[in-house]
């Protein structure tokens, strides 16, 4: 069943000026998500990742085609579609608690069961014991692991990532992928995550869509059936790799 | 400090106490010399004429005392402060203003010309035209007080919730947060900081704006005190008055930047 269907979409950004030409950023992106599915979207910098994220979210709204979430129509950005962002954009005024706190509040659900639903998840992300504390006493694993928790937190039927782990070091940034996969699997849900990192998408994916260069389309939908965790060194893995790579490749030559 | 503790290591006690004492009288090193000097010249190098005008420290301190017994400094020091504060009070209506302008593009625009208009005109400017609006008295030097403290406050809030960071209203967003939350949620939250320096800056230039209204327009608080004094040629009095002002000013400061870091922890803003 389809969770997520993108049909026709396009996006083209205003100039802003006579001089400054509008820009075409995607171009009639077609793919459906299915329930309980992690999904990776990939592609080069600039292709527009980021921009389909925005618009699934209801940030922005698509110049041309549809994005429907369970057969209907995205509207306004609302807590069935939350997001974890690169920068974790967590509130750092608020400690760990409140900030994983902060959806459900927007919610309404109950003090009580917001504290049950807290410490859940706090456990889930292994964070138990820094419940107290403030954003800027974490580390930059710690706090997308917040991001993680919050996110999760509020229930949403599809949960965006964008580039999530892109501003850790290497080590923690496979640390934190094999964390997403334990996580995933403990907390079932459909995701969608935007990377240019052909590893972190064959890690996380059940299927990874890999996209032109602006203005973007989907250039292949690969299904990833192998099973988890994924060593780097699996033949499966080893030979997955090696498509991407040729497509991608590719791409780059489309460009000279 | 931090370093004197650093360097102290595993000292003794005692010793890195009398280390901070010594510290400490260093720094006010300068400060004694000074009062040395001004006690020396007005009681030794000054003819007693010109004595009248630079009273030695001792003198000054025995003008304290008078006042402090005679009441009479706290009289003055309770309708300053009163000033001050219910000038406060009004100044506060520049925090949502500044939400409001730095939220919307279309309240900024509408806004924004009047303010530009407006800010430039130093509060001692108003005086004339407040006090023919208003009199002499509470009024009219709340007033200028108010001018003093509204620009500072409006325009930190302003640049406070337009420098905030727009992954933050984003998260918000889709989190579930309507407008109403996202604002005073998040928006006020992230702003605050600079919301409590502009505040800390508004009640500095305010405190300058009530002295100086109160020169030509008030029959109490410290601006009168030291006016009134020097027509009696009281300049202990004159300089009492100045100084308490000048601690007054400071106390007020260091509390606003105590508070800021006790409410927010998070926040580097306030630490020394
Ligand atoms: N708000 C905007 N206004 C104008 N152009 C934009 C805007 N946002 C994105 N673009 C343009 O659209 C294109 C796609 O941008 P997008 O940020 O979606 O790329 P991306 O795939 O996320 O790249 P990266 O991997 O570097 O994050 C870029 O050429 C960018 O310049
Ligand atoms: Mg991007």
């Amino acid at each position: 069943m389809a969770v997520l269907s993108s049909i026709g979409l396009s996006k083209r950004f205003a100039g802003h000026s006579a001089n400054d030409p509008s820009v075409l950023a995607l171009s009639s992106v077609n793919f459906t998500i299915n329930h309980n599915e992690f999904c990776s979207v990939l592609g080069h910098s600039g292709c527009g990742k980021t921009t389909l994220l925005t618009m699934v979210a209801g940030f922005e709204q698509p110049t041309e085609g549809e994005l429907l979430l369970d057969g209907k129509p995205i509207g306004k950005p609302g807590w069935e579609r939350s997001m974890i962002f690169q920068d974790y954009a967590l509130f750092h005024w608020l400690t760990v608690e409140e900030n994983i706190s902060f959806g459900l509040e927007m919610k309404n659900v109950p003090r009580d069961e917001r504290k049950s639903v807290v410490k859940e998840y706090i456990n889930l992300v292994g964070l138990s014991g820094f419940d107290r504390r403030y954003p800027h006493q974490l580390s930059g694993g710690m706090r997308q692991r917040v991001s993680i928790a919050r996110a999760l937190a509020v229930n949403p039927q599809i949960l965006l990532m964008d580039e999530p782990f892109a501003a850790l070091d290497a080590q923690n940034r496979s640390l934190m992928q094999k964390e997403m996969v334990r996580i995933w699997e403990r907390a079932r849900k459909t995701c969608l995550l935007v990377t240019h990192s052909i590893d972190e998408a064959i890690t996380l994916s059940d299927r990874i869509l890999v996209m032109t260069r602006r203005p973007g389309t989907i250039k292949a939908d690969i299904k990833v059936e192998l099973p988890r965790p994924r060593q780097e060194d699996d033949p499966g893995v080893i030979l997955l790799r090696r498509q991407i790579k040729e497509l991608i490749i590719d791409e780059f030559e489309v460009e000279r | 400090m931090a370093d004197a503790v650093a360097t102290a290591g595993n000292a003794p006690l005692e010793r890195s106490s009398s280390f901070h004492l010594l510290r400490r009288l260093r720094t006010l090193g300068l400060l004694i010399a000074v009062l040395v000097l001004w006690q020396v010249v007005s009681m030794y190098v000054l003819d007693k004429r010109t004595a009248v005008l630079l009273p030695s420290p001792t003198v000054v301190t025995q003008a304290f005392w008078e006042l402090v017994v005679s009441g009479e400094l706290f009289v003055h020091m309770r309708d300053s402060l009163k000033r001050e504060f219910v000038a406060f009070l009004w100044a506060l209506s520049a925090v949502p203003l500044g939400l409001a302008m730095g939220w919307s593009q279309t309240v900024h625009d509408q806004i924004d010309p009047l303010i530009e208009v407006l800010r430039p005109v130093p509060p001692l400017a108003w005086i004339p035209l407040s006090i023919l609006w208003f009199g002499i008295g509470d009024i009219q030097n709340q007033f200028i007080i108010f001018l003093g403290m509204f620009f500072p406050i409006l325009l930190n809030t302003i640049s406070g919730v337009k420098n905030i960071e727009p992954n933050l209203v984003r998260a918000a967003r889709c989190l579930g947060a309507g407008e109403g939350r996202v604002l005073r949620r998040v928006v006020l939250r992230a702003a605050l900081p600079q919301i409590i320096t502009g505040i800390r800056v508004g009640l500095g230039v305010g405190w300058m704006a009530l002295v100086a209204a109160e020169l030509v327009g008030a029959n109490s608080g410290f601006g009168f005190l030291i006016n009134d004094a020097r027509t009696l040629l009281r300049t202990d009095i004159v300089i009492v008055g100045m100084i308490t002002i000048g601690v007054i000013g400071l106390i007020i400061d260091r509390a606003i930047r105590y508070l800021g870091r006790r409410a927010m922890p998070w926040s580097r803003t306030f630490s020394a």
